[in-house]
């Protein structure tokens, strides 16, 4: 029965890099559009802070599917114009997440203390200069953990491009599946296993970002259980911190 | 920047017509209220330049109010406040009076600072970048002086070896006299001083305290200050305003003030607050 096991490896290995791909391009366009939509959110003009939230609620409450089905195939019908399926894809995914990113952007600058506020209005900061120097660099911290989520939620939404076709690990194993009937749960296991090693790969990236960002603040490195923790009993500066108990 | 010379003089001649050049700091008929909660009514008082104002007054009072509204952390909801001749709350447009937009408070703020209660030093920067990025974004001072100035200041107010500290790495007091250099590093004319000991353990309050006289003797910076540290409040002040229910109920020099009060209201909130120490 595990015969085949090396050549569905090999197959759904070629749909990897695609998936990876989708993935950084996703996670590069909703950071962007994140932060964009998120400061929207908080202007002080009434009409940019609607128009963000129309793109926040249109993009959060619709299919992420049929979003993608007007993308790759609805649009190109009414303008003529046909993305690369991938990168429709991309697209897709960066908007979607884009619209969730911009409530964590808006939760974090609000969860910065007044207090800080003020003291960068007594130096006479203007309020770019604010946003850029005092509250964006205290929030960031504050964007790792649910920026996790939504990287991982992302990583596993590339999926749904299969169905636009593009050549991703999901993609491979259903060109596996018809030749392979019998072995579809091999197949499938092995595209968990690779899902999997790639959210791990994620939240790895993000822990290691969080403990930057909170070294930089002069907080305790944070504590994570340590099963789902990747970096569990590596050292770290901690005593370099010196933090005040 | 010529922008950044707190040395500036007072235009020549205006002294001669206009009592203006007397007065750092001028309140007339403020009014503030948060609801239905009215603080300040019809708020009148001023401070020359140089003085060293203490307010004081029981919890409550408005006296933090009177300090954010110098800072533009509030807004009024009547009357003007001045600065060196200049309207604070309000700007001319034409030649009527309108509320301040942010560009103007933006130019009468370069002349206030403010040290507050609980630091509000920023975790994202260390001790020197703390003192030098207002001068280097605000003011455009070139980095180098920038920093040479921050570390004057910390040697003064006793952190020279703190430079590259994070603020979390400093005591209480240590941290409000990063406060206190961060703020004189922009070169106020005017320093609110919102009960800046109140949140250190008592042993580290004589060291903040100790360097706010030194800088209230060897500078000509205008001190408005709230403080319960009664002691500090009769060393360093030119005048004491006892505060109440919105209104200054007494006007005295320290001695005077401290030592035979006018009023029940005073020599009450005295007893309170001498008792408790
Ligand atoms: N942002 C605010 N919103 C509502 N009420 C406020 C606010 N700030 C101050 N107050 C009220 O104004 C009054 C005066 O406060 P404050 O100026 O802080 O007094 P003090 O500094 O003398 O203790 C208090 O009754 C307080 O509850
Ligand atoms: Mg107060």
């Amino acid at each position: 029965m595990l015969d085949n096991f090396g050549y569905f490896w090999e197959v759904v290995l070629k749909g990897l890099p695609y998936t990876v791909y989708a993935t950084l391009g996703g996670i590069a366009i909703t950071i962007v559009l994140s932060v964009i939509a998120g400061l929207a959110l908080l202007s002080g003009s009434r009409t940019v802070r609607f128009i963000s939230r129309i793109y926040v609620e249109g993009f959060r409450g619709t299919s992420e599917l049929v979003q993608l089905f007007w993308i790759a195939l609805a649009l190109p019908i009414l303008i003529g114009f046909q993305l690369v399926p991938l990168w429709a894809g991309i697209l897709v995914l960066g908007l979607n997440h884009g619209a969730y990113g911009a409530e964590v952007v808006r939760g974090a600058v609000q969860s910065v203390p007044k207090a800080q506020v003020e003291g960068a209005v007594a130096l006479n900061f203007t309020p770019a200069q604010r946003m850029r120097r005092v509250i964006l660099p205290q929030a960031f911290i504050e964007t790792l953990p649910p920026f996790n989520n939504l990287f991982i939620q992302l990583l596993k939404s590339t999926a749904l491009l299969a169905l636009v076709s593009v050549p991703e690990m999901t993609k491979q194993a259903e060109e596996l599946r018809p030749i392979f009937g019998g072995q579809v749960g091999v197949i499938y296991l092995i595209i968990l296993v690779l899902y999997f090693a790639l959210s791990v790969v994620i939240t790895f990236v993000m822990r290691l970002l969080e403990r930057a960002a909170a070294r930089r603040l002069g907080r305790r490195p944070v504590k994570h259980d340590t099963l789902s923790d990747p970096l569990a009993g590596m050292p770290v500066g901690g005593s370099a911190l010196g933090g005040k108990p | 920047m010529s922008s950044i010379d707190a040395t500036e003089e007072p235009e020549v001649g205006a002294e001669a017509t206009d009592d203006s050049a007397n007065v750092m700091i001028q309140f007339d008929g403020v009014v503030k209220q948060f609801g239905d909660n009215v603080v300040l009514r019809e708020l009148d008082f001023s401070v020359s330049p140089g003085e060293f104002v203490t307010l004081i007054g029981p919890s409550g009072s408005g006296k933090t109010t009177i300090l954010r509204l110098l800072m533009t952390l509030e807004k009024v909801n009547g009357g003007t406040i001045q600065v060196d001749g200049e309207y604070l709350s309000h700007m001319y447009r034409g030649d009527k009076l309108v509320p301040a937009d942010e560009k103007h408070l933006t130019k009468v703020r370069k002349r206030i600072g403010m040290v507050f209660q609980q630091f509000n030093l920023f975790p994202n920067m260390n001790v020197l970048q703390n003192i030098t990025e207002a001068p280097i974004r605000v003011l455009g001072l070139p980095k180098s002086d920038a920093e040479e100035r921050a570390k004057d200041l910390l040697d003064m107010v006793g952190l020279g070896e703190k430079v590259t500290a994070h603020p979390t790495q400093l005591s209480g007091g240590q941290q409000q006299r990063v406060a206190i250099a961060r703020a004189l590093a922009m070169r106020p004319d005017v320093l609110l001083l919102d009960e800046v000991t109140s949140a250190l353990d008592p042993e580290l309050v004589a060291g903040v305290l100790n360097v706010l006289k030194e800088i209230a003797s060897t500078t000509d910076i205008t001190f408005l200050c709230v403080t319960h540290e009664m002691g500090f409040a009769k060393d360093v002040s030119d005048r004491v305003l006892m505060f109440d229910q919105g209104q200054i109920i007494e006007d005295a020099s320290p001695d005077k003030l401290f030592t035979e009060p006018e009023h029940e209201r005073t020599r009450e909130f005295l007893h309170a607050v001498i008792d408790r120490a």
